[in-house]
């Protein structure tokens, strides 16, 4: 007897990081925001998953795109910063990280989709964002990616101001977490946040029920 | 003692390898090559001795550009400086590639040290005939002064000299007050050394090489300027016939 595949969707269908993620530069660091929602087609497989993933001490990146290309990508790059920083003596340029992963995003581009906003401190640039999409390597105040972005760059390019202090850039980010989660079906859950200055890094999770809500909420 | 130095990959009963040896004697055979850094920026001077008045002026440079922010001046072999430059080049233009942004002075100058002590490790190989001093200036680290030779280690310096005079030269050298210094002032100090240790009587005419990298070139290495080069001669010509020469 012949019986139609009972295998569930998710199973099949490919895992993606949805996603919603931004990072934006503060005189003195950086700060970076993800949402948590890890979905394989209609399904979400993990709703609890911190995009912001550790390259080095102070630079982080957050990943979007195919959840296993970006985390193999940054798992790569955190193996070339740790030997890299040895072999120069010092902590790696944000700069380094980004070309990194500029490099194996270019020159894998056929075959990954992934896209990481690489953002962290070092002492010469100071709080620095990059953006890696398909092999490009672009340095920017501020930057957005994931399917979430796609609801708010109005709400970005209204909102951003310049010289903006650390706690105007964690609410920025906060606040455009929060409306992108509640347009975009692909993100959801908890918001997670990573400020990273001279200091360290320091890392932050907001629950769905403490994020700010607007409008329709 | 004779069966000890055929090769580099034999020690000696007292602890050395012959060939390394006779390598840096190779570069004492060189004519005079000098780098010193000071408060804002590095300077090179080489005597170039001219071995035929055929040679057109300024051809058979013995300093060369690494990348735009690196200068390398040498002694000893030329051709093995000329094909080590190219690796030194190579190196530099990858760590570009890969990193983004210009090659630390002191990465580079391990990464060419590392690969002159690989051809000291093996008999199917000799080693490399030829010393370099590398010097750069960036923003961030300021000037970088670093002197590899043919065993293969790497020092920095404030100020070296490598060649056929070179303790001589290294005796100029440490009566001045390079850390208070400006580029400007040095290159005229530096012009002066070469004529000093320059021994007029075994080596006729001479042709003296300038370059420098600094605040004064904004970090890029390059020759320096006909008429500061021209001025700085000429300073060194009236202190050298003032007969304060050393030699």
């Amino acid at each position: 007897m012949l019986e139609e595949s009972s295998e569930p969707g998710w199973l099949s269908e490919e895992v993606k990081t949805g996603t919603t993620i931004i990072a934006i530069e503060f005189d003195g660091g950086v700060v970076l925001g993800s949402d948590s929602r890890v979905s394989a087609g209609e399904t979400v497989v993990n709703r609890v998953m911190n995009k912001l993933s550790l390259l080095h001490d102070k630079i982080y990146c957050a990943l979007s795109g195919s959840a296993a290309d970006a985390q193999t990508i940054a798992e790569m790059v955190n193996y070339q910063l740790d030997v890299h920083s040895i072999e120069v003596g010092e902590d790696p340029q944000v700069r380094s990280a980004a070309t990194l992963v500029k490099n194996i995003s270019y020159k894998y581009k056929e075959e990954l989709s992934a896209h990481l906003i690489v953002a962290g401190w070092d002492k010469r640039g100071g709080g620095q964002v990059y953006v890696t999409l398909n092999g490009l390597l672009s340095r920017q105040p501020f930057a957005v990616g994931g399917s979430g972005s796609s609801y708010v760059y109005g709400f970005v390019d209204a909102e951003y101001r310049k010289a903006m202090s650390k706690e105007d850039c964690q609410q920025f980010v906060v606040n455009t977490l929060s409306l992108a989660m509640s347009r975009d079906g692909s993100s959801g859950g908890v918001a997670y946040l990573v400020t990273i200055d001279e200091k360290g890094a320091e890392e932050k999770c907001i629950l769905g029920n403490e994020l700010p809500t607007f409008y329709d909420q | 003692m004779t069966s000890y130095d055929l090769s580099a990959s034999t020690f000696s009963p007292d602890g050395r390898v012959f060939q390394v040896e006779y390598a840096m004697k190779a570069v004492e055979n060189s004519s005079t090559a000098i780098g010193i850094r000071c408060k804002d920026g590095v300077v090179f001077g080489v005597e170039k001795l001219v071995l035929s008045k055929l040679y057109e002026q300024g051809s058979n440079k013995r300093i060369f550009n690494v990348d735009r922010h690196v200068g390398m001046a040498v002694a000893g072999l030329l051709a093995d400086a000329r094909s080590l430059s190219e690796v030194a080049r190579e190196e530099a233009s990858n760590f570009r590639s890969n990193y983004g942004h210009n090659i630390p002075l002191k990465y580079l100058s391990e990464r060419v040290a590392m690969y002159v002590h690989a051809y000291t490790l093996y008999s199917a190989v000799r080693p490399f005939g030829c010393s370099f001093i590398f010097g750069s200036y960036d923003q961030d680290d300021g000037p970088q002064l670093y002197m590899v030779d043919p065993s293969g280690i790497s020092f920095g310096y404030w100020g070296c000299a490598i060649g056929k005079a070179k303790q001589a030269a290294k005796t100029e050298i440490e009566k001045l007050q390079m850390k208070d210094m400006t580029c400007r002032e040095l290159v005229k100090e530096v012009a002066k050394i070469i004529y000093i240790v320059h021994d007029e009587v075994k080596d006729k005419a001479f042709e003296l090489e300038l370059s420098w990298v600094g605040e004064v070139t904004n970090g890029k290495h390059e020759l320096v300027p006909k008429d500061i080069r021209v001025e700085a001669e000429k300073y060194a010509k009236e202190k050298t016939e003032d007969g304060s020469s050393t030699l």
